[in-house]
């Protein structure tokens, strides 16, 4: 597997045409994937892990381990499922890249991304764990800062590689406590981790937190992702929204369930509250934006907001000590890991179809794209209902378990959280109304109405590379959808893997909860409704065949000029929600009205502008970016320009490092 | 063989009478203004003639805007087999619970908005704009009354909710059950697009929202849309009254308690209809943007039902 991506990154160097370079190194992506996808499938089925000690690579550190256990299998599977779309879609997605030196670079770094995206699940050892995550950092930042032609690009880049490191640093701080200088392999860290105190416990769960979420996306360290995502190709947006940021969720779930001891409950709260406020904000963010590719990102800051609420759920029960319930929530927080992978890698590779196809990013340049583009038209919608969580597609699922786990922690546990609960509860339900609205944006603006912009009255359907990878994630989306209980039982067994007590969501096809006697069998339900709508069109087909109705202009109340500069838009169908929710948009509007000099009743022109102002990243990051600014300058002195002030700095640093360290002892 | 019979006559019985309730809600609103009012077979009459018209199809759309009618009559069809209108039983239970019926209506409301948005005019896309934002805007109030339901009664399964209820009695006398009808009843009129939140006569082009959603339909389309939203209307207000006022509801299929059950069933949803009507003769339509401090208090609502149903379980 990782042999097939690196021949795929040197083929994409050394091949002899920019086309063979494409060609070669994304049949090494795909065929890698292909692999990483098997071996996922083959510990999932067989139940016990693989794992392979190369203790001659960086010797003093401990060696290179891989271990795939269950846990790891299915974020391996994640990567592999989305990867390989992606490296199809990215056949047809950069072929104009073919004549420049830079995309060689582009495929040759992408195959060491799902190199480096592999090889974070399967780590055996906390040096192989911290080295693979780095590199994940790095190949993603390149690819982010890929089109030098773009300031975002290098703006977001700037963010991406500061929150990523700072995130880094403190990893490498959680995993330097855990291991305390002892053997870096996992089972040793885990032996030490139960002898700690709970004080150091508590540091590395905070320090996890701020590591593994700020790669996920957490509020208020979601800062980069909506920055980087659109940067990026969106082969590669893909494979960071639908798989990378998960990498954050495998971190935290193997850090606390796996290495770390059970902590107390309030851990868990703490999670959750993280969890509900992330998928909130990143909900509100994503149904104001107009951008196609960001608002999918803020999209992807939801369901990392939802995949935690399972976390900390999870977390919040097993510190209560409710085992089944802690169960409940892995597999709810794995089961949407699953899912919004499959459906946000559709989405991104479908708004990059579109972006391909107006050469236009902007919701508002769109419109009426179903008649050009109808096939990304059927995916997109696939995606976009999915998105929205309604059934029979995948997003429901996950969304309907995710509201079962509530009830049943209402019902079943502590008292203390009568609140904290039905809180989750409507927030979740918030986040899902609001996703719908999102969804039925997205998909309405882009594809329905008329064209907003000549570009989108001449967009061209996607190249075919393009479409059959799209077709695949389609597909596992509805599968998904239709039969949850095909993964499910093995997610739980992932659980029971973790240490924790077995529980059956399934019976038969159906999801179903014996506890509490709730199930929703979605195959015979998406039955139901087709065979009504079927039976509907039987009844009325002799009424709305083509004799018995004709085409003419839209009614429109009357209204006889019917033109795209009518339609609703993108920001005037997510006007309502802005008004709504004015506390948090802090929206600012300015209107310009130009009228005749003779009577102000003669309007020339109207101007409206409209921001919202991120107020969160202003109240978390001005005062941060202003102090690193300030310290930089007072660092700035010691730059005098004299070689001998430096040569006296390094005997002064290696002194104070020498007496820090035998202070440490 | 039996249960998914009842399940399916049920849904049919849903299905035929929803005119019939719209239809007698339209006639006692205008008993109560002073005027005659149509009899209740009217939205029938309407109905077919409206199935018999020639339809118009803007030019500017798209397949989007064909399905669109279907998916809302098959997902409100659907819906409609979940929910236990005479006969408690276990089988519809087995499909779904209250969030799936729940998330089905929203399935018809996304298609219906998706319909609104595809022939490009401004009154489709606003309609289709105010529509999601309301649904979206219910969605937390719905769930968490659900929720107070859940735990009175140990499931989110409409038939164990209703079972559980005719069977301990004293439980619809919980701060927890009080509180959920409330907010419930308020979450439903914004569901089923009532006074206060849209007003169903209105064609005036500032305050009409599911309206302005379906203007550019006509014919057998419109038909299809109308119906639906009957049954919608319908089905709705089974559920505020068999959730929380499941007396008399048929256990067995024996044709004593089915005539009771009838009986009662016809008895409720006359007197919350006739409660409708007055509420909508004596409220004014509010501002769109006031209807999210109405939701906000049905939410409160139903957050005090949730919290105070732990307490006194």
């Amino acid at each position: 597997m990782f042999a097939m991506f690196g021949a795929g990154a040197l083929l994409a160097v050394v091949a002899p045409s920019g086309r063979s370079a494409r060609w070669s190194s994304m049949v090494a992506a795909l065929l890698g994937t292909i692999f990483a996808v098997s071996l996922a499938a083959l510990v999932l089925l067989e139940g016990h892990a693989w794992s392979l000690h190369l203790a001659g690579v960086l010797e003093p550190l401990g060696g290179v381990a891989l271990t795939v256990d269950s846990l790891g299998a299915v974020f391996l599977g994640i990567v592999g499922l989305t990867g390989a779309p992606a490296a199809v879609y990215a056949l047809g997605y950069v072929r104009s890249l073919d004549t420049q030196p830079r995309g060689r670079m582009i495929h040759a770094v992408f195959n060491l991304f799902l190199a480096s995206l592999c090889l974070v699940p399967a780590a055996g050892n906390v040096l192989t764990f911290l080295v693979a995550w780095e590199l994940m950092a790095l190949t993603s930042y390149v690819l982010v800062v890929s089109d030098p032609t773009s300031d975002d690009g290098a703006r977001a880049g700037l963010w991406y590689a500061v929150m990523t490191h700072a995130g880094f640093a403190a990893l490498l701080a959680a995993f330097l406590t855990l291991a305390g200088g002892g053997a870096t392999d996992f089972a040793s860290v885990r032996a030490h981790a139960s002898t700690l105190p709970s004080s150091q416990l508590t540091l590395v769960f905070v320090l996890a937190i701020i590591g593994f979420g700020s790669k996920a996306g957490l509020v208020p360290l979601h800062i980069w992702l909506p920055r980087a995502h659109p940067a990026a190709p969106s082969h590669v947006s893909a494979v960071m929204s639908a798989a990378m940021v998960k990498l954050g969720v495998y971190g935290a779930l193997r850090l606390f369930f796996d290495l770390m001891p059970p902590g107390p409950g309030w851990w868990g709260g703490v999670v959750l509250a993280a969890g509900v406020t992330t998928a909130i904000a990143g909900v509100l963010y994503s149904v104001a934006d107009t951008h196609a590719k960001r608002l999918l990102a803020y999209s992807t800051i939801e369901n990392i907001g939802l995949i935690f609420v399972g976390v900390g759920f999870a977390l919040l029960m097993r510190g209560y000590g409710y085992a089944e319930l802690a169960t409940m929530g892995i597999v709810v927080c794995l089961l949407h890991t699953v899912n919004h992978a499959a459906f946000k890698t559709l989405l991104f590779l479908g708004a990059g179809a579109v972006i391909h196809g107006t050469h236009s990013a902007s919701l508002e340049s769109y419109g009426g794209l179903l008649r050009r583009m109808p096939q990304t038209a059927v995916f997109m919608l696939i995606g976009a209902l999915s998105l929205a969580a309604l059934p029979p597609l995948n997003g429901f699922p996950s969304e309907w378990l995710t509201f079962q786990m509530l009830v049943a922690g209402v019902g079943q546990s502590a008292s203390q959280l009568a609140i904290l609960l039905p809180l989750a509860v409507a927030g979740v339900a918030l986040t899902a109304g609001l996703a719908a609205v999102s969804a039925v944006r997205l998909f309405g603006i882009t594809f329905l109405a008329l064209p907003r912009t000549p570009g989108a009255a001449s967009a061209d359907e996607a190249p075919r590379t393009m479409r059959l990878a799209m077709a695949f994630p389609a597909l596992l989306s509805v599968a998904l959808g239709l039969a949850p209980s095909l993964v499910v039982p093995r997610l739980a067994l992932v659980a029971t893997d973790l240490g924790l007590a077995p529980a059956r969501l399934n019976a038969g096809l159906a999801l179903a909860l014996p506890a509490v006697g709730s199930r929703y069998q979605p195959l015979l339900l998406a039955g139901l409704i087709a065979a009504a709508a079927a039976l509907t069109l039987v009844l009325v087909s002799r009424r709305i065949g083509r004799r018995s109705r004709h085409a003419d202009d839209a009614w429109n109340c009357g209204r006889l000029i019917h033109s795209p500069r009518a339609e609703y838009t993108a920001a005037s169908f997510a006007e309502p929600l802005g008004r709504v929710f004015a506390g948090f948009y802090r929206p600012t509007q300015q209107i310009r009205i130009e009228v005749h000099p003779v009577s102000r009743y003669f309007v020339r022109s109207v101007g409206y502008q409209g921001t919202l102002a991120p107020w969160l990243e202003q109240v978390f990051y001005v005062p941060v970016v202003a102090a690193v600014r300030r310290m930089a300058r007072r660092a700035g002195r010691l730059q005098t320009g004299s070689i001998q002030f430096y040569l006296a700095l390094l005997p002064a640093a290696l002194v104070a490092l020498l007496l820090l360290s035998t202070w440490l002892r | 063989m039996e249960q998914p019979l009842v399940v399916a006559l049920q849904a049919l019985l849903l299905v035929a009478l929803g005119p019939a309730v719209v239809g007698y809600v339209r006639w006692l609103k205008a008993r109560m203004q002073g005027r005659r009012g149509a009899d209740i077979l009217q939205p029938y009459r309407e109905l077919r003639k409206t199935f018999a018209k020639e339809m118009v199809v803007a030019r500017s759309t798209s397949w989007i805007f064909h399905l669109a009618p279907f998916v809302l009559v098959a997902s409100t069809t659907t819906a409609a087999m979940l929910v236990p209108v005479i006969v408690i039983g276990p089988s519809a239970d087995a499909l779904g619970d209250l969030f799936v019926l729940v998330a089905l209506l929203m399935l018809g409301t996304a298609f219906l908005a998706l319909g609104g948005l595809d022939p490009g005019t401004a009154f489709g896309g606003m309609g289709s704009s105010r529509e999601m934002t309301i649904a979206a805007l219910t969605e937390p109030t719905l769930a968490v009354s659900v929720l107070a339901l859940a735990l009175t009664s140990g499931s989110t399964s409409l038939g164990a909710i209703t079972g559980g209820l005719v069977e301990t009695p004293g439980r619809a006398l919980g701060p927890g059950h009080v509180l959920a009808f409330a907010a419930f009843f308020i979450a439903m009129l914004a569901e089923a697009g009532r006074l206060p939140v849209d007003n169903p006569s209105t064609h005036l082009e500032l305050t009409m929202v599911h309206e302005a959603m379906v203007l550019e339909y006509s014919g057998p389309y419109l038909a299809l849309i109308e119906w639906a939203a009957a049954v919608r209307l319908t089905l709705l207000l089974t559920l505020a009254v068999n959730l929380f006022f499941p007396w008399g509801m048929a256990r067995s299929l024996g044709p004593m308690p089915l005539a009771i059950a009838a009986a009662s069933f016809a008895g409720k949803v006359l007197l919350l209809g006739a409660v409708l009507a007055a509420l909508e003769t004596r409220v004014a339509k509010l501002r769109l943007f006031r209807v999210p401090e109405l939701l906000a208090v049905s939410f409160t609502l139903a957050l005090l039902a949730a919290a105070s149903a732990v307490f006194v379980r």
